[in-house]
Formats: C-alpha cells, structure tokens, sequence
C-alpha cells in the first residue's frame, strides 16, 4: 500500500523530471509492447532513439527531425497557452487543415505570378483560416456556454470533409489530368517554403516555430497575459477576482492556437507536404497536445519535447522500414508516453509513502 | 412511399440500427459522469471494443462472444484512465484525450491483418408473425439482440438511478464527494466501477460498429462517434431515455445522409457526409444556451479528482 | 446528574504530516449528558470526533462505548453502534432532496414514500419542520442544518457529535436548537458538542474538555467557570480587545443604491434592494447567517458582479457598471471569504499572489510587463507589516496556515491604501492571536480615514469593531442601526428571527 501525502509547495525536481521519467518507462513499456509484436526490443528502441541522431542516415534524419518538430511545437505551444488558461481546444488538428487550405488558396489564386508578397500573404492568410476555425468554438463558448471540447473536435471532421473536396474539387490541379491533388507548390517558386540551409530541415516553419517558443515564453513569465492564464486555470475564481474577462481570454487563447495551427498548416502544404491532398492531415494536430504536456506546458520544455516526438515519428518510420514495425505501434507508442507523463506528474504535488505495515488501531 | 428515392419505413429501420453505438456509449457515459467523472476517452474505448470485438467473434465464430469481448476491450481500456485518474489523481480532460489517442493507435495495431475479413453475422432476434405486421413489422421486430438490449439498458440504468439505493448513492457521489466521503460512502471504489460500466458499454458501442453496422474491420472505424456520444449526453441532460432520443435523432440524419448520398441528391456528398458533426454543433448550442439549462443539470463535482485529504 | 459512562476515550493521539493532530487525548461522556469540546481553530477538536465517527483512525490509544471497545472502521459502523454525526460542512447534497438526503445518511431507510412520512413527524415532533420532497439547494443554512439533526434523530442515536451548530444559525433559531437538544438529553441521548462560542457551552453544556494544539489542558464544568476563564485556557494567552481612536466620520466614501442583482451561483441568493452609505473612517457591520447573499454582496462591491451605473457609487460617482479594476483604481479594494481559490491561487507563491489584487494600485505593470522586482518588494513588505509566518515569498499560498494566509490576503488589500475596503468574514478559521491582529488592521484603516465594510456571520466580532450594523437576509439588507446599546435580541429579529419556525411550536416543545 501507498499513501498520497500533498506537498506543500509543487517540487520543482519533479516539475522536470516528469517528463523524463515518462519517457524512460515509455521506452521500456514500448520494448515489452515491440517483443510481443515478435521485435527485439532493444534494436527497436535503438532504432529510434539514437539512429536518427547518430546512426549511419543521420546525417538526412537529424534535418528530418526539424521538418517534423517544427509544426509540432508551433501548434502545441498555441495549445499550451489554453491549457494553461483552463481552455481546452483540441481540435488544433482541423484549425490546422483549414490554415493549410486558407492559405494555399490565397497562393493559387495568383499562379503563377512570381512577387516577394505572395508567402507572406500565405502566412496571413493560413493564419487566418486557423484563427477563423478556432473562433468558432471560442464564440459558441462565450455566447452559449457550449463545450469547447466537443465543438473543436466535431470541427475537425469538417475540415476534414472540405479538405477532401478541396483536393478533388475547388483546388484541384487543373493541370493534373484529373488525379486529386492540388499543383505543387515546388513547382511555384513564390509561394514555396524552401530549405533554408541544406541538410538542415530548416524551413520558415522551424524559423516561425522558434519565434513563437520566445515570445510565449516572455509572454508567460514577464507579461500580465500570461500571467492571467496561468491564474484563470489554476484558480477561476481568483482570476475574476483580479478583474481578468473570462471571455476575453477564451477568444485570446482560442485565437492564437488557432492561428498558429494555421500557420503550422500552411509552412507544411508548401513546404514538406508541396501540395493540398487528401491524405495532407497526418495528425499532428492530436500529436501535439502530447507534446504541449510532455512540455509540461512550458513553451522551452515544448521544444524540447516537440523534438523528442520528432525522433519517435523519424525514428519509427525508421523502425517501420527496418524492422517491419507497424506504423500503428508508434501512434500507440505516442499515446503511451502521455499516459506515463500524467502519472509521474503525481509527483510534482504528492509525495508518496510507501507504508509495508499499516497500523491497524486496536 | 417514397421520398427521393427513399423508403421511410427502411430509413426508420435503419436509424434505429445506426443509433445502437452511440446509444451504448452515452448511456455509459452518462452513468460515469453521473458519478461525478468526465472520461473523453469514449472514442478511443470505442474502438478498442471495435477491435476486440471483431477479433474474437472472427476467433471464435461467434458473434455473442465477439460482444463479450468488445466489452471487455473497452473496459480494460477504461482501467488505465480509473488508475491514472483515480489513483494518480491526473486531470481527467487530459487522461480522456490519451486514452482516445492510445486507443486509436493500440487497435490499428492489434487489427493489422483483419481488413477485409467478414465476421460471423448477428442474426435477427425471430419474433414470427411479428415481424409481418406492416410498417411496425420492419421497424420494430426485424432487428437483431443487440438492439433490443442497448434499449434495454437505458431503461435499466434509468431505473437504476431512480428507484435504487445504489442509483442515488452513484448520484450522491456525483453531486459531492465530499459530503459522500464524509457519510462513509467509498467515493473511489464507486467511481471506478462506474467508470468501468461506461468503459464495457462504450466496448460493446465499438464492437456493434465492426460486427453488425459496417461490418468489418478499418482503422479509424469509429470515426467520431465516442465524440458524438459525448455531446449526446449534454445533449440528454443527463437523463437516460433523452439519450435514446438524442442516438435516434443523431442516427436518423446519418442514416438521411448515406440515403441521399445514395439516392444522388443534388447537394454535394462532402456536405451531406459532415452533417452529423454540424448537428452535433448545433445541438449542443441549443442545449447549453437557454441561461445554462443543461449545466444545471450536470453533476457538480463533474470532473474534479477526490482525494480523501484526512 | 451523569450516572453511567457512555463513551470513554483513552490516550488517542493521531498525527499528519507535519502535525500531530492529537495529542495522547482522553476523557468521557455520561449517558444523557451535553459534553463540550472546546477549542481554537486548529486545536484538533475535528480530528477528533472524526476518530469517534470511524472517518479517520487513531494512531494510539483506545476507545470504550458502553464498557465494550469501540474502533470503527468506517461510518456505518459507528451508526450502527449508535453514533451519529451532524456535520459543519460537507455533508448535504445540493441536487438532491430532503428525502434522498435523509436517506443516503441512513444504513437500511425505509422506501421513500414512508420515509418522508417519518421525517415529517420527526421534524415536528422536535420543532424542526421540513418539506422532505424540497430541494437541499435551495433551503436555508438553518433548514439544511435542520435536515442533518433529523437524520440523526431518525437513527435513534446514543450519542449524537455536533459540530459548530451553531455558527449558521440566528440567535433565535439557537435557543430552538438548544430546545432540542436539552429534550434528547433528558431522554438519555448524550451530545458531543463542539465550538469556540463559550457562551452557549456556558448555557447548554454539564462538561467541558478544552483542548490546545491537540492535547488536554483542562476539563471543567461550563456553569461554574466564566467566559474569559475558560477564553484564557482555550488560548493560552490573555487577549487584548482592539481599540480604536475615537474620531468624527467624515463624508460619505461609498453609496449602495437599490442594488438588486441575481446569484452567479446555482443555488446562490439574489440580492434584493440594498441600499447603504458608509462614511469616511467610519466601519459598517454586515452580518446574517450564512447563504443570505454575503458572497453576492461582495462581489457585487469588488466588480466581480457588475450591475447599472448608479447602484455603487464612491465620492458620488457611479461605478456599478465597472470591473474589479477599474474599482481598484478608484479607490475600492476587497478581500473575499474564500481564501485559497478565490482571494488567492493555492499554487501560486506570495509574489505571485501579491500581484493579483495590486498590479493596479500598486502600479506593478508597465505596457503590460510585469515589474518582478516590485512585486517582490511588496510582498516582502505586506509579510513585514502584517508579521505573516512563511519560509518566504516564493512559497506556495498553500503552504501557509490559514491564519497566516488572511494575514497576508487582508494585508495586501490593506497596504494599497483603499479609501473603500470591503471584507467577507475576515477572521473565519483563523485563531485568536491573528484574528486581534486582523481586526486592529481594519480599526486602523478606518482611522486612516477609509470606508471599511465588514461582513461577518460572527456577531461577537461586528459588535466589537463596527460602527454601525445592519443584517442581510434572505438577500435583503435591514436599515443599518448603530451598534452602541444593540442587545442580542434586536440582533436576532434584524436577521431574520427564527426562518420558518413558529413560537408555537417553541412552545410545543417546552411542554
């Protein structure tokens, strides 16, 4: 038997060693989950965690790392700023498709005229159609009271919907004899996302993605916004109390994530993805909200833990080809390393007694 | 009789199919967050019931079993949420979202191998010259078990809650469980094995999808309806025979839906197939506006962890 | 008068973290006696009748209830055994009806139909009558207290714990109460009665066992001590009463006007009408019984709740219609009931908490960045001047003591130097030494010339600090009257007499 004793004050030593804790017991749940699928554990494990980094491929697999930890931190920092707030929007997903689609549209809509505003003009406008897909929920909480959860998660399938017919209809390569897909944007200098420096992975995502990792770290250490977050989810009474507008902050929170979603949405379609296609959604939008906790909401830890998840999806599309493992097995992989996450954060605010003789009065 | 091409007395028939899922899950639901707990991972239980459901009954054979095993699919995966929630004391939010997201990727695993496989068939229940009668013969005789036992169950759950000693006692605890811990009631003990129910209910919702609605195994087979089944129970209010109304309603439009996809109705399949997701939207607007009309009936201690501080 | 033992309790000692609750603790109970236990906030008198009532379980020691041992473990045993509990807080169901409540108190109730029976007669026969078909949410303190006693009362029990019953009652529903019990006892029932208000131990109870920091310091018999004896061994300590220089009030800082605005809360109280005005250096007593629109009336003062322009107004200039802020800025400052959650963030540290309520005032934001350098120097500040217990200003408000952390909270209210200062029960849970320390604070921010607003279930402490006093009931507040030459009974009938009990039925009791 154990017993739950609450700290007086949260531990800072837990406060990061959670996350590390969490990912060496997901790296030996994960090896017992990879020997029952019949895979040496170890070669596994290895294969995912340290060949991207310093295998024989990684050279290309470190710059890989980036393309995939750039949205992942630009959308889970958006995230954790609601989290934090109490404001749970987690249909990051959709705001993300729709950032993806406002602003490849905006780009298309000019092919093929070359200008230096085009990008930019992208950026607004993948911006744009994230923050509109967010606002959404964020109006319906604050006129209605409805459930923030439910309705950007539902969102998410229609976006999901006008994507589809976003690649077989409205943007479809008129050029494309047919096949669903939008025109590559590789091919469309303007409006491309290129590689910044060979080799490295670095995009203008990765570039926006550090960006946004400073700002929201000024934001929630010396700026009375983010302090108000932090106050209106730790305690919503006393952030009333402190004359915070519950409303204001749900549009604020709602609105950045969303936006930043979109721009993640729109860095990925003419960059990496170079094009609108009905398989563009590959979740990011769910994965981040791992990364937003395994960061423990904290906008320095989520880099880092955007990274950690980078080198399980670069890791395990390694392992899949290698070792046959099954794509499936990272998603629960994934999934795993949040349910440890949560359950070491018990550590943070309880300290834990382990009595072998309990002391039975009589 | 028909409309556009569609035959009301089938689209009836088959709405009530369509609506078991949900219904199984949200009555689930509901009875876990009567106790004062809010699990989001109903998606993620869905399919592991889906998944296990499938397996077993292609194991097996037999479709019963396969039932069985779905619910036990989705209330074993309810067990990591009681122990993280209920032991680790995690953020219940948070927990529900793992559970969805570890579901989803564990039953793509575990089904690796299983597309394409047809399952034993679930036949209908034989209720004779029943079945014959006109209109009332094909909507309400012609189903199979499962449906008459997800009715069934709504009305043993509302039965439950109403007229028993342990029905109030699992509303108690919801409304506070402070007040409960200090009469002396185990407000874990109570808490888990009504999570579990919602976890074997949202199993058994999952392994109808695979068994008898598609029926066949995909990744992503749910796709959504643990979430609809979450708005249905905001959508009821929290009471059990408004949910079987809300799993009518919400499978009679994607029933509509796949009828006008089918008939070739004029409006494009993209905006018929999101319907269901925009009337959940809606309805949820409509329940939770009205000066808060449906939180009021929310339990009050819906989501928060206990922990017995003395 | 006490002939045999019923409930002996032996050398019981219980320690948390930290603490150790109880301290090698024994006395007895007589059968059909009124037994005290007296004691600070804090002193373990909780901890203690929760061991009774097999809700917690004793470190050492042993208990015997009528010559067998007795260690429950949990509950239902102890009201098996005929113990049964009335509770402070904590213990009633809001959603549910007096029936269904009843009911989840009880081990084997009868179907509902004859239990609402039973509770009828019940409540009658002691004075106590209920609606067992009405909504607990939506009774008054005294009523939902009410169903409490009858739930008990419908297990017949040996000994019944009651604790603090009385701190949501008026003055007139606690000699009703007292009627009650003073009848159980005489029909052989013993009570363990628990509180700080030596007055009534004085009227009700036949013994006293007074506990300090968890141990026994004495034991006595209420009718032969007087109040401030038994004060002295309760505190340990001779207390000073407050004093305050005498001055003229000056003009008019804060005006109440036809304020009348709903509850935020499901099952709060509306406020209904209220208008006051407070003048400069002058303090106005709020009080009332619990669940009469005290949070409402707050909150309806900081901003929290806005109404129509002219409702509040400071110098003569409407501010109903603004935010918490705003107010600030304007003079308004105020510290709610509830501590932790709502006047503070438990998880924040003092810097952090001392910015909530002073960025604006205390000028602790520039462009919207956070001046931490001044805040620190605040906080320190507010620590020193209201001598606030702590490791220091990064710790968790959590971590303080209840005392300690009202110091800290009416502290930084009270150093932004308001000209308006309004306060819902400033010394609830906190012991006597910060309680005297408290009250002086208001007394001085009022000779500083501030408008001070308390509001307070605690008539002892308006009648010792206010100027003027009014009651809050049932969200109407009376015309406030001075408090100089107001008796207890003038009190009783401004908030609200005996709600819903008649004085026939008082004298049903008697015969």
């Amino acid at each position: 038997m154990f017993i739950l004793e609450k700290r007086p004050t949260p531990s800072r030593f837990w406060a990061w060693g959670t996350p590390v804790l969490a990912v060496v017991l997901t790296m030996i749940a994960g090896g017992i989950m990879f020997s029952l699928l019949g895979k040496d554990p170890f070669a596994a494990i290895k294969t995912i965690f340290w060949d991207p980094l310093f295998g024989e491929f990684a050279w290309y697999l470190r710059g890989q790392l980036l393309v995939k930890a750039g949205p992942l931190v630009l959308i889970a920092v958006g995230l954790a700023l609601g989290f934090r707030a109490g404001i749970w929007n987690i249909g990051a997903e959709g705001q993300y498709i729709m950032g993806a689609i406002f602003g490849a549209a905006a780009g298309l809509a000019v092919y093929p005229t070359e200008s230096r505003l085009i990008f930019p003009v992208m950026i607004l406008a993948g911006a744009f159609g994230g923050w509109l897909w967010a606002m959404i929920p964020a109006i319906l909480k604050t006129r209605f009271n409805t459930n923030e959860i439910l309705v950007s998660l539902m969102l998410v399938y229609v976006a999901q919907t006008i994507l589809s017919k976003a690649a077989t209809g409205f943007l479809r390569n008129p050029e494309g004899s047919g096949f669903p897909g939008s025109r590559n944007f590789s091919s469309f200098k303007a409006a491309y996302n290129p590689e910044l420096v060979a080799g490295t992975g670095m995009h203008w995502g990765v570039v926006a993605a550090f960006m946004t990792v400073i700002a929201a770290y000024v934001l929630l250490q010396r700026h009375i916004l983010g302090y108000q977050i932090k106050l209106a989810g730790q305690a919503p009474r006393a952030a009333r109390f402190a004359g915070v507008n519950p409303n204001r902050l749900v549009v604020l929170c709602m609105g950045i994530s969303g936006a930043l979603a979109g721009m993640a949405g729109l860095f990925e379609v003419s960059g990496p993805a170079g094009q609108i296609s009905i398989d563009f959604a590959s979740g990011y939008g769910f994965t981040a909200i791992i990364v937003a906790f395994l960061g423990r909401l904290n906008p320095v830890g989520i880099l880092l833990a955007g990274l950690v998840m980078a080198l399980t999806y670069v890791g395990g599309e390694m392992a899949s080809t290698n070792l046959g493992l099954p794509s499936a097995a990272i998603q629960a992989f994934q999934g795993m390393l949040l349910f440890f996450l949560l359950a070491a954060d018990l550590l943070s605010n309880y300290r834990i007694r382990f009595a072998l003789f309990m002391k039975e009065p009589r | 009789m028909d409309f556009m091409g569609i035959n009301p007395t089938v689209l009836i028939a088959s709405l009530i199919v369509a609506s078991v899922p949900i219904m199984l899950a949200a009555i689930g639901e509901l009875v876990a967050e009567k106790s004062g707990v809010l699990n989001l991972g109903v998606e993620g239980m869905m399919i592991m019931g889906a998944i296990c459901g499938f397996v077993t009954a292609v194991g097996t054979g037999n479709p019963v079993l396969g039932f069985l095993g779905g619910a036990a699919g989705g209330a074993a995966l309810s067990l990591i949420f009681v122990l993280l929630t209920q032991v680790f004391l995690a953020n219940q939010v948070a927990t529900g979202l793992a559970l969805t997201l570890f579901g989803l990727g564990l039953s793509s695993l575990i089904g690796q191998g299983y597309n394409g496989i047809k399952p034993p068939a679930t036949g209908v229940v034989p209720f004779g010259p029943l079945a014959d009668i006109p209109f009332f013969g094909r909507v309400a005789f012609a189903h199979d078990w499962m449906v008459y036992f997800s009715i069934a169950t709504i009305a043993a759950v509302w039965a439950v809650l109403k007229y028993t000693r342990a029905g109030l006692i699992l509303r108690a605890v919801g409304e506070s469980h402070d007040a409960a811990h200090a009469l002396g009631y185990k407000v874990i003990r109570i808490r888990v094995l009504a999570i579990m129910f919602g976890g074997a209910m949202a199993g058994l919702g999952g392994a109808y999808i695979s068994l008898v609605r598609v029926p066949q195994w995909t990744d992503g087979i749910t796709a959504g309806a643990g979430w609809i089944a979450l708005a249905i129970v905001v959508f009821a209010s929290w009471k059990p025979w408004r949910v079987l109304i809300g799993a009518w309603l919400f499978g009679g439009i994607t029933v509509l839906q796949l009828n006008l996809q089918a008939a070739g109705a004029r409006i494009p399949v993209e905006y018929l197939s999101m319907s269901p997701y925009l009337v959940t939207i809606l309805v949820l607007v409509i329940m939770s506006s009205g000066r808060g009309r449906a939180s009021l009936n929310a339990p009050a201690s819906l989501g928060q962890n206990f922990h017995a501080s003395h | 008068m006490t002939t045999e033992t019923l409930l002996s309790i032996e050398g019981i000692s219980k320690s948390y973290p930290g603490v150790k609750a109880n301290d090698d603790v024994s006395f007895q109970i007589g059968a059909g006696e009124v037994h005290a236990l007296l004691g600070e906030n804090g002193a373990g008198k909780s901890t203690l009748v929760k061991m009774i009532y097999g809700l917690v379980k004793p470190d050492e020691g042993q208990m015997t209830l009528r010559g067998k041992g007795y260690a429950p473990s949990e509950p239902r045993e102890a009201r098996s055994l005929g113990v049964a509990m009335v509770f402070q807080h904590f213990s009633l169901f809001d959603a549910l009806n007096v029936a269904e409540n009843v009911a989840l108190g009880m081990d084997n109730p009868p179907p509902m139909r004859e239990l609402a029976g039973r509770i009828r007669e019940v409540s009658e026969s002691y004075g106590l009558p209920l609606d067992p078909s009405r909504l607990v949410g939506d009774l008054s303190a005294g009523e939902r207290q009410r169903v409490e006693i009858v739930r008990c009362l419908l297990q017949d029990p040996k000994l019944l714990i009651m604790d603090e019953p009385t701190s949501v009652l008026t003055p007139q529903e606690v000699n009703i109460l007292f009627h009650t019990l003073r009848k159980l006892s005489a029909e052989g029932t013993s009570i363990l009665y628990i509180s700080h208000k030596l007055e009534e131990i004085k009227a009700l109870c036949d013994e006293a066992t007074i506990l300090r920091r968890g141990k026994v310091v004495g034991t006595c018999t209420p009718r032969e001590k007087s109040a401030r004896e038994m004060a002295e061994m309760m505190v340990g300590a001779t207390l000073n009463a407050p004093e305050r220089a005498a001055a003229e009030p000056g003009p008019v800082a804060l005006k109440v006007q036809n304020l009348s605005v709903a509850s935020p809360a499901a099952f709060g109280t509306s406020l209904k009408d209220i208008s006051f005005e407070v003048r400069q250096g002058e303090v106005l007593g709020v009080g009332g019984v619990a669940g009469n629109g005290q949070d409402e009336l707050l909150l309806a003062l900081s901003g929290e709740l806005r109404t129509s322009r002219d409702t509040v107004q400071i110098h003569g200039r409407g501010i109903g219609d603004t935010g918490p802020n705003e107010r600030r800025k304007d003079g308004i400052c105020a510290a709610p009931e509830e501590r932790l959650g709502h006047a503070a963030a438990p998880d924040m540290s003092l810097t952090e908490n001392a910015l909530l309520s002073a960025a604006v005032r205390k000028r602790l934001t520039r462009n919207g960045f956070i001046d931490w350098a001044g805040t620190r120097a605040f906080a320190e500040g507010v620590v020193e001047t209201f001598d606030v217990r702590t490791p220091g200003i990064g710790t968790a408000a959590r971590a303080l003591s209840g005392g300690n952390l009202q110091k800290f909270v009416l502290g930084r209210e009270i150093m932004q130097e308001p000209e308006v200062i309004i306060v819902n029960q400033p010394t609830w849970g906190v012991d006597a030494a910060a309680a005297a320390f408290i009250r002086q604070a208001l007394l001085n921010r009022a000779s500083a010339g501030a408008a001070v607003v308390v509001i307070s279930q605690d008539i002892d402490e308006i009648m010792e600090i206010a100027d003027r006093f009014a009651a809050l009931n049932e969200g109407r507040l009376s015309a406030p009257v001075p408090t100089q030459g107001l008796t207890i009974d003038q009190i009783g009938l401004m908030l609200g007499g005996a709600h819903g009990m008649h004085e026939a039925e008082v004298h049903h009791v008697h015969s």
